[in-house]
């Protein structure tokens, strides 16, 4: 029996990280990375079993395809690291694009007409983060009932397919630009939807992980308590996320619409629940605290290509494309309770 | 030290919740450099007074002065950016952020493109060598190191804040004995920078370790204001209860020291009870109207062996003999119905259930024995209530009031009223008197004692020695998860006796006479010493 006791592994200069300390997996990032092995891998499984996958076009085209999915899965990972979470957001793409597509026939400017579809997507996320946060109110409750609202309304304003006309300008935000000009019609093409995607990505990574504000979200997500009682703008904070979750909701919806060019009450029934998917396939953890937005990107891939990969194989009938989702969805949560049970243990 | 003017002054400090006056006419004054102890029974006030402090709670009557203008804070926000930083019992920090992001929460800093992650950690680093913590890692995730330094993690946020005023309440209740003595550095050394310190402590060693001035609280009352040197231990306990000393001191000298006939069945007894990677196996035989000490270290397996014989937790191994039968308690609900009863160590998250009253708590275990099928009656809950909220003194004793806000040692009554409930034959008690007051604590020790004279047989793990000492007529001393030694308690047997056959590890101490040797034990440890 010896008196000395060991440190357990003094660290190094606290100030000097090694690299490769800090790319090695952690338990927190371990979710992640297994998304983007997955993703990986259905690359190259789609490649060797159906070809033409691992190529421009392709790939353009799952960009294209689910911007709308990958800006409504960047507003709920606010939510959902915070441990809320947000149900409205399907039903806000459907009253943003039927109000706007109405307005736009109308006449109204089109500039106009996109603001308004965003802003209407603050008010109800507005709605629902006052609910919560002052009326005691529980996140999926309140939501719930914005859910309902929104769609309520939509089928107020109309039950049929309201078209937007051809000449539409919103209809440019889904203008097809080559960026580079491949063999025949193999080319890297993006939108300005996707454009808009890609800064929406990036304005909540610096958000997130560069401002007091991202801290905080984090915080919460921890312990509530703890971080009112750390004095962090708790209360504000909580408002902001559902705000910002209802916003992109909007914004999602514009660029659905412009894409599509065709609004109706249906539109987006279940989308929020592919989002929450997407975000936890990402590697968020649903009781918050933990996750990466580009992690979310991640998963709105797997699930875009998931489809992709479904109609190319042609004998799985597209019914079964949601027992496939949820069946990656459990994969992953299992994970994730594997790794929060490990942490206890530390 | 010569303070001239106080940085904060209250007076007159008076607030009122529903039926309850929770603070009247209280007065208190911090000086800077100086550390201050606020002394107080359970439900003295301690706690309202901070919270009135920080601006949780409204006061009704009263002026609460900083630095020398009057001040109302909003909320413990408000009262932080004025410099007054609270660390609370519970570490209120986050678990899923980095050490370094968790003293900088809220003041990371900031350059043109955000926060400067590297600038933050290095403030971090900064704020940490300034409490002497020079060689913990900023980048570390805090779930990876020790609650004691956690809490001084959650103290370093208060220097980053450049607090004037820091309130400590209870640090040091789940500390060790080295890890307090690191906490009281970092005190000393703020104090020595000039910062005010409010320290609330249950244990009156530390407090005059490290206290300069001492307030005291009784029933919301502000009862002095003293030096702490001019005050004497005794006088300072008859102020905090209002009773004499002699009464503490008289307490649990009523233990019993007759030994068993031989001959008498135990009630319960266990032979090579033990699970992988919680408890070597282990024999323990309890007697009716026994109190067995389990005494050890905190992560001796003192708390785990407790759990076994309960069935909190499924043993691997052992042959468990109940009232002279054998029996297989792998699960609570077997322990339940084998008469065995057990009060678990963490009080907030096993124990009770804050937004359930009084009553609904007290009721719970009578309950689940029964099944939900047959639902105790209205006036069979009344009962229970009035006999157990009166025999243990729980105050206040309204059985409608949500648990959670009862101070500490009035929970842990009601959950000492919830096994006795159940009309257990044996009582496993895990750390019942942790975190509470020398009021409570003594309430507390009297009921086990009496119990165990009316013949209940009664586990008692506590991490305080003469508290084991004081009660147990047989201590199971355990080190490092298995049975290090036993010993039967006498006059000359003291706290000392049993950190000697800790420190010894199993080897003979002096003066103790093992109950029951354990051979293998004992050849093991012959060859480390």
């Amino acid at each position: 029996m010896t008196s000395v006791i060991e440190r357990p592994s003094a660290p190094q200069s606290p100030h000097t990280p090694s690299l490769a300390s800090r790319l090695k997996p952690n338990l927190e990032t371990l979710p992640t990375l297994a998304a983007i092995v997955i993703f990986v891998g259905m690359i190259i499984y789609g490649e060797i079993a159906y070809g033409r996958i691992l190529q421009f076009s392709t790939l353009s085209n799952l960009f294209i395809n689910n911007a709308y999915l990958i800006i409504l899965a960047v507003g709920l990972t606010f939510v959902i690291l915070t441990g809320g979470v947000d149900l409205s957001v399907g039903a806000i793409i459907a009253i943003s694009s039927l109000v706007g597509v109405m307005l736009a026939n109308a006449g109204w400017n089109p500039f106009v007409v996109i603001v308004l579809m965003i802003l209407i997507g603050s008010a109800f996320g507005a709605a629902s983060g006052i609910l919560i946060q002052y009326f005691n109110v529980q996140p999926f409750i309140a939501t719930l009932a914005m859910m309902f609202l929104a769609r309520g309304l939509a089928s107020m304003l109309s039950t049929t397919p309201e078209r937007l006309a051809d000449d539409s300008p919103i209809r440019t935000l889904s203008t097809e630009v080559k960026v580079i000009d491949g063999p025949k019609i193999n080319d890297l093409v993006t939108t300005p939807n996707v454009i808009i995607a890609a800064v929406v990505v990036i304005v909540a990574f610096y958000i997130l992980h560069k401002t007091r504000f991202g801290r905080t979200v984090y915080a919460i997500g921890g312990s509530e308590q703890s971080a009112t009682l750390m004095g962090l703008p708790v209360v504000r904070t909580k408002l902001a996320i559902y705000i910002i979750s209802g916003t992109l909701a909007g914004l999602a919806a514009v660029v659905y619409t412009s894409k599509l060019g065709i609004a109706q009450n249906i539109t987006g029934v279940g989308w929020e629940l592919d989002a929450i998917a997407a975000v936890i396939i990402g590697g968020t953890l649903l009781t918050g605290g933990a996750g990466f937005v580009l992690g979310s990107v991640i998963g709105a891939l797997v699930l875009g290509l998931m489809n992709v990969l479904i109609t190319r194989d042609g004998s799985i009938p597209p019914e079964a494309t949601t027992i496939i989702t949820g069946a990656i969805l459990l994969v992953f949560v299992l994970l994730q309770r594997l790794v929060v049970s490990r942490k206890r243990k530390t | 030290m010569a303070a001239t003017e106080p940085i904060v002054e209250m007076t007159d400090i008076s607030i009122e919740f529903p039926g309850v006056k929770a603070l009247q006419n209280v007065q208190l004054r911090l000086y800077p450099g100086e550390v201050h102890t606020l002394m107080g029974e359970n439900g003295a006030g301690k706690s309202t007074l901070i919270k009135a402090l920080t601006g949780v709670y409204k006061i009704d009557s009263g002026s609460i002065l900083v630095s020398g203008g009057p001040r109302q804070f909003s909320g413990t926000a408000d009262a932080q950016s004025a410099g007054i930083s609270t660390v609370y019992q519970e570490v209120n920090l986050c678990d899923n952020l980095t050490v370094g992001e968790n003293v900088m929460l809220g003041n990371e800093i900031r350059g043109a493109f955000g926060i400067n992650w590297k600038k933050t950690h290095e403030a971090a680093h900064e704020a940490l060598v300034g409490l002497g913590l020079g060689d913990l890692d900023p980048r570390q995730p805090l779930s990876s190191i020790s609650l004691a330094l956690q809490q001084l993690v959650a103290i370093s946020r208060a220097m980053v804040a450049k607090s004037k005023v820091l309130i400590l309440d209870e640090p040091t209740s789940s500390l060790d004995a080295n890890e307090v003595e690191g906490l009281f550095t970092v005190m000393r050394r703020l104090r020595d920078q000039g910062v005010a310190i409010l320290f609330v402590s249950h244990f009156l060693d530390q407090v005059y370790a490290i206290s300069d001035r001492l307030t005291v609280l009784r029933n919301g009352e502000f009862v002095g204001e003293h030096l702490t040197r001019d005050l004497g231990r005794s006088q300072l306990i008859s102020l905090m209860i209002g009773k004499d000393f002699d009464t503490l001191a008289s307490l649990g000298s009523n233990r019993r020291r007759d030994a068993r006939e031989s001959g008498e069945q135990p009630f319960y007894s266990a032979t090579d009870l033990g699970r992988k990677g919680s408890i070597e196996p282990v024999d323990i035989a309890v007697y009716p109207g026994e109190v067995v000490g389990l005494a050890g270290l905190l992560g001796s397996g003192r708390t785990e062996l407790g759990r076994l014989m309960y069935g909190a937790d499924r043993p691997d191994t052992g042959e468990v003999t109940i009232g002279g039968k054998s029996a297989e308690v792998h699960s609570p609900v077997a322990g339940l119905a084998t008469r065995i009863a057990f009060s678990t160590e963490n009080r907030r998250d096993e124990g009770i259930v804050g937004d359930l009253t009084v009553r609904e708590n007290l009721i719970l275990a009578v309950q689940a024995r029964r099944g939900w099928a047959r639902p105790l009656s209205k006036r069979e809950q009344k009962e229970l209530c009035d006999k157990y909220l009166v025999e243990l003194n729980v105050r206040p004793s309204d059985p409608e009031r949500p648990i959670k806000n009862l101070s500490g040692g009035n929970q842990q009554k009601v959950l000492l009223g919830r096994w006795l409930a159940t009309k257990p034959e044996l009582l496993i008690l895990d750390e019942p008197t942790r975190g509470i007051d020398i009021g409570a604590k003594a309430e507390i020790q009297e009921a086990i004692a009496t119990l165990a004279e009316d013949g209940m047989s009664v586990v008692f793990i506590s991490s305080e020695l003469e508290e084991v000492v004081r009660l147990s007529e047989r201590i199971v001393v355990l080190k490092d998860h298995r049975k290090i030694g036993e010993i039967i308690n006498g006059p000359d047997i003291t706290a000392d006796t049993i950190v000697d056959l800790i420190a010894s590890d199993g080897a003979e101490a002096q003066g103790v006479e093992a109950f029951e040797p354990e051979p293998a034990a004992f050849a093991a440890e012959g060859s480390t010493n």
